[in-house]
């Protein structure tokens, strides 16, 4: 539907342009366009279809896959699979559709993802505003020498911290808290303090100014005027953040093993491992798959556009 | 609300700050406002100190240490010297999953590249939907485990999509995760699908920094589609490019949910990645002192590639001058 819209307001500045050309470049252009448009379809179509094929085998009886495993549309239709995955079906009901034993409590690692990637978006946020206004704002002896020395940390990729800040958490006795799994990240992003004091330094003082001549106190600026502005970059780089979190395995895996506090990440990848190898519970793990991806594609209905005008933004900084 | 507030009270102030501002010119740097700002800034800064010095600086160093040292988790680290690096040199697992990473880099990272360029490219001359732009994001908001989740499913040797499409089409079916030439690849695939809208839309928004006189001046000179491409798309964009690459292949080489999800490393190794050996080394056999000089000799290697390839790509300078 986008692709008809938007066909001939694009395609009107090139041809207008290349109008003076003789007819032939014309025709092999539209040739090339028609490859072009077919390229993207199928690109759109490979991105698209795995999400469309969770939902059909979440909707499905695992008995109805094996005998029908090409249907397009889901294949006994029931809503077992959600039902199993959220602790609603007894063990007989499970296994009469070919659930396995296993079950996940979704419900309760759904609520543990929400606060792990809440907690550490908005400490991670605000600390780092915080400072990108120091840097930004203030004036103060060595600002430089400690900016640079931030920014070094964008150089040390992850693998060199993790296990010593395992072995950090450990000592402090942190082990599966969601403080241990918060801590490492939520006081310290090279990237987002020095993306916010960009955007600071852009921002137009005199609103600032007049307000400190007024007698506001800079906390108070800061946090009435400064932090509100900022409210754009803000937004994004929790997105970013939220999605980050909410997505992360790796951290989680090695600081917590008791599911008090594990993330849905976790419990979705001992679900697929538990699943026995001869006949997985494929409808059941699709149905955990969709809730687990469920609030970002909430994230994407609300955000989609910001989030691809923030990720384009990232990459030219 | 906040943002009310302070907007409403804005303008009945403008005229006594431009007068003070006037009044106060060029003197501004130490004008009384900046007073108390060293203690305030140390305050603001504070958080993100000591998240930098304990998160980031200590575990840094002590990782380091921790390469030369004998270190079981439940007893204090004992100085070995070079003694893990010299059982580096000898351990036949780590060649090999070095060399299985270096593969998986190398498809992922070249796969992936040349299908987000493509994307880019077409999506930037043909539409400015951000519909589609969006839809080819999509799996970038999912995690690594259910993507690995879903693509084991439809990768699936006797039940998956993909397989049932291949018969139909080739009379042939493929072992896509459980066959040891097709692990990699098959990870690889998965690991593309999941980065390549992500990539495509931060070259996509270095296509628009291009101005379009360029290419009007370009097509006058009959260059086609293609020569336009090589000649000036692809100069032109070399900056952004070089920071996609450097960032694709450091996060190659610490892939590890894809592969922990849908082949465990196997089989028989095939798929064990650094990032996995390095894992069951430090959790599965609690050796982490060895563990620990793995990661050094991993982030070495990267330290190297990515000054390389910042050489060779001349990351900082675009063609245009």
């Amino acid at each position: 539907m986008t692709t008809t819209a938007t066909r001939p307001r694009t395609a009107a500045a090139p041809r207008s342009a290349a109008a003076p050309i003789v007819r032939r470049a014309r025709r092999r252009f539209s040739f090339g366009r028609f490859v072009a448009w077919a390229y993207i379809v199928i690109v759109l179509f490979v991105t698209i279809f795995p999400f469309y094929w969770i939902l059909r085998t979440a909707l499905s009886n695992n008995y109805a896959l094996i005998t029908d495993p090409a249907s397009l549309v889901p294949t006994g239709f029931t809503l077992g699979a959600f039902q199993r995955v959220l602790g609603l079906a007894t063990p007989e009901q499970a296994i009469a559709e070919g659930g396995s034993g296993a079950s996940i409590e979704i419900g309760h690692f759904l609520l543990n993802s929400i606060i792990y990637a809440t907690l550490s978006t908005v400490f991670i946020v605000f600390f780092s505003a915080l400072a990108a206004y120091a840097f930004a704002r203030l004036r103060w002896r060595g600002r430089e020498l400690m900016f640079s020395l931030f920014l070094t940390a964008l150089m040390v990729p992850g693998i060199l911290t993790l296990l010593p800040n395992f072995v950090l958490v450990k000592e402090l006795g942190l082990l599966n808290t969601f403080a241990g799994m918060i801590l490492p990240t939520a006081l310290f992003s090279a990237f987002n303090i020095f993306f916010l004091r960009q955007f600071m330094l852009g921002l137009s003082t005199e609103t600032e100014e007049a307000a400190l001549i007024d007698g506001a106190g800079r906390i108070r600026v800061f946090f009435r005027i400064t932090l509100p502005m900022s409210s754009g970059p803000i937004i994004t780089l929790s997105i970013l953040g939220f999605i980050t979190a909410w997505n992360d395995y790796f951290w989680p895996l090695l600081v917590t093993s008791d599911d008090s506090v594990q993330p849905l990440t976790l419990a979705l990848a001992v679900f697929k491992q538990s699943s026995p190898q001869a006949a997985p519970d494929w409808a059941g793990l699709m149905a955990a798959t969709l809730v687990a991806a469920l609030p970002m594609l909430v994230l994407f209905m609300v955000f989609g556009k910001r989030i691809v005008n923030s990720i384009g933004f990232t990459g030219i900084k | 609300m906040v943002i009310a507030r302070s907007t409403a009270a804005a303008p009945t102030r403008p005229s006594r700050a431009e007068r003070n501002r006037n009044r106060r010119g060029s003197v501004n740097a130490k004008a009384p406002a900046h007073r108390g700002d060293a203690k305030l800034a140390w305050l603001f800064i504070a958080p993100a100190l000591i998240g930098f010095l304990v998160f980031a600086a200590y575990p840094t160093l002590r990782g380091v240490y921790l390469s030369f040292t004998d270190f079981k988790v439940l007893t204090p680290p004992k100085w070995i010297g070079l003694d893990n690096f010299v059982e580096l040199l000898g351990d036949d697992v780590f060649w090999s999953s070095l060399l299985v990473t270096v593969y998986f880099v190398v498809l992922s990272v070249a796969l992936g590249l040349t299908l987000s360029i493509i994307t880019a490219v077409v999506l930037h001359r043909l539409t400015a939907s951000t519909v589609v732009r969006g839809l080819i994001i999509l799996p970038f908001l999912i995690s690594g485990v259910v993507a690995a989740t879903v693509w084991s499913w439809m990768l699936d040797t006797q039940l998956g999509i993909v397989n049932i499409a291949l018969e139909h089409l080739t009379g042939q079916s493929i072992q896509f995760l459980t066959s040891r030439a097709w692990a990699i690849p098959s990870i690889a695939l998965i690991s593309v699908w999941k980065s390549l809208g992500y990539t495509a839309i931060i070259i996509f928004a270095g296509l628009q920094t291009i101005p379009p006189t360029i290419y009007e001046a370009g097509r006058i000179d009959g260059a086609n589609e293609f020569q336009m491409f090589r000649r000036l798309t692809l100069p032109l964009l070399r900056p952004i490019l070089a920071l996609v690459v450097v960032l694709n292949v450091i996060g190659a080489f610490q892939v590890f949910d894809i592969v922990q999800v849908a082949t465990k490393g196997g089989p028989a190794n095939a798929s064990n990645v650094l990032q996995m050996y390095i894992y069951s080394k430090a959790f599965g056999q609690f050796d982490f002192g060895y563990a620990s000089a793995m990661s050094l000799a991993l982030f070495a290697v990267l330290i190297v590639i990515t000054f390389l390839q910042m050489r060779l790509l001349r990351a900082s300078e675009s063609d245009t001058n």
